[in-house]
């Protein structure tokens, strides 16, 4: 990692930084679905927050900011790159109708890991902006700014997302899914 | 308001992002209708349940470790106590030279950053296994292969006669945005070339011209509302020479 030349931008930076090393590690691996590679994406955005550290301007959002440069190094990343898919925002979702109540199965009998194993066969646009908004609570201009993305958009995919889980959970109840 | 309408509100309402007004008229609502009341509930448990089961991941303490340790190096890198004091008047004359040339040094800044990101990107495809997603020499297969991957289209040289080999493009991210990646070849050196759409901020404000980024040589320029960078180890010469043969075609 570059040294910057500016001791207190580094302090500050590590001030506002280093809280967010847990949340940003769960967040790549989520996004990465692998360990390795999830070290790396975390060091090359450290590394690129740093050096480019003189560009975030004082008062905006630094969480946005340092989850936009971990998503776009994934992005840009060979995992990322698989990943990448032309989403149409504006068009139907694709998903079957959800014929049971999957959220009274939660009531019910879900498990941690049952919702774990549904979000990872979620796609990466719906896990990723699940987990920025019920695990990272950001509000819909921080997710709007971290996706670069209309918030009219957060909304609508958010929407889209909650209902793929449900899909993928009701999927799991009618596979034999494991507890469910 | 009917039920269907109150409920593309619920998830707005439980994520708390309508306004006070708005949430309270949606809760009146939800108190005397008891199956919105349900799909609320299922949707608030449903969100709880994500919270949970997202918080999966802890870093390793190898990694916790190399992470602080980058931070720590930078606090000793301090100046020596004893010469702080003989350094305070020389740093009032650094402030007035800091002011002066502050803000020639944040657009310097800028610039480095950017070229700084596209030598990230150069390396690190050049290291990946898969360098292309396109694999082709003929600019006729690569074009179109962009089309509905990126907000915009260019030209390319023909290049037969020349030194220069295409060997393939992909798809690259600067500052949030898509953009094309092509890889060429001159002898044994690679050369990346990427071409984003003017966006009418500090990309427009770069010179330009050669450059040098972290001991590539590289060159940029603006043209038909599209920014072109050329980076690589070739000599300044073959980057020359390449970016003249784009600068023709586009």
């Amino acid at each position: 990692m570059r040294v910057p030349e500016d001791r207190a931008s580094a302090a500050s930076f590590a001030d506002l930084a280093l809280p967010l090393f847990d949340q940003l590690y769960n967040f790549a691996l989520w996004l990465t679905q692998d360990k390795a590679e999830a070290e790396d994406l975390v060091q090359e955005t450290y590394a690129k927050a740093l050096r480019g550290f003189s560009s975030f301007q004082a008062g905006t959002n630094f969480r946005a900011w340092i989850y936009r440069i971990l998503r776009n190094s994934f992005l840009n990343s060979r995992a990322g790159l698989k990943v990448t898919v032309v989403i149409d925002e504006e068009g139907g979702d694709g998903l079957p109708a959800v014929s049971s109540t999957p959220e009274s199965l939660l009531m019910e009998q879900a498990t941690r890991e049952i919702v774990q194993q549904a979000l990872e066969t979620l796609p990466v646009h719906f896990r990723e902006i699940l987990l920025l908004c019920d695990v990272e609570d950001m509000s819909y201009k921080e997710i709007a700014e971290t996706l670069s993305i209309p918030a009219g958009t957060v909304m609508s995919r958010l929407s889209r997302a909650r209902k793929a889980l449900r899909v993928a959970l009701s999927e799991k109840k009618q596979g034999g899914g494991r507890g469910l | 308001m009917a039920c269907n309408e109150w409920r593309d509100k619920l998830d707005s309402y439980i994520d708390g992002e309508l306004t006070p007004a708005e949430a309270a008229t949606l809760g009146a609502h939800l108190r005397s209708c008891a199956e919105c009341a349900a799909d609320g509930l299922q949707r608030v448990q449903m969100k709880r349940a994500v919270q949970i089961a997202g918080k999966r991941y802890e870093p390793s303490t190898d990694l916790r470790n190399k992470i602080a340790k980058s931070f720590e190096a930078k606090s000793h890198r301090g100046i020596a106590p004893k010469w702080k004091f003989a350094l305070i008047p020389a740093l009032g004359l650094l402030a007035a030279a800091f002011l002066l040339t502050s803000y020639f040094g944040r657009e310097r800044r800028e610039q480095q950053r950017v070229y700084s990101e596209l030598a990230d990107l150069h390396v690190a495809t050049l290291a990946s296994s898969t360098q292309v997603d396109v694999i082709s020499t003929d600019r006729h297969t690569v074009k179109p292969w962009f089309q509905g991957k990126i907000p915009f289209t260019f030209n390319l040289p023909d290049l037969p006669g020349s030194e220069f080999n295409l060997l393939g493009g992909r798809v690259a991210y600067l500052e949030q945005v898509s953009g094309a990646h092509l890889i060429y070849q001159v002898r044994k050196h690679e050369i990346s070339v990427f071409i984003f759409q003017d966006r009418g901020d500090e990309m427009r404000s770069l010179p330009s011209g050669p450059e040098n980024a972290a001991s590539f040589n590289m060159q940029t320029w603006m043209k038909n509302g599209l920014r072109y960078f050329v980076i690589g180890d070739a000599s300044k010469e073959d980057i020359k020479a390449l970016s003249k043969l784009l600068q023709d075609a586009g």
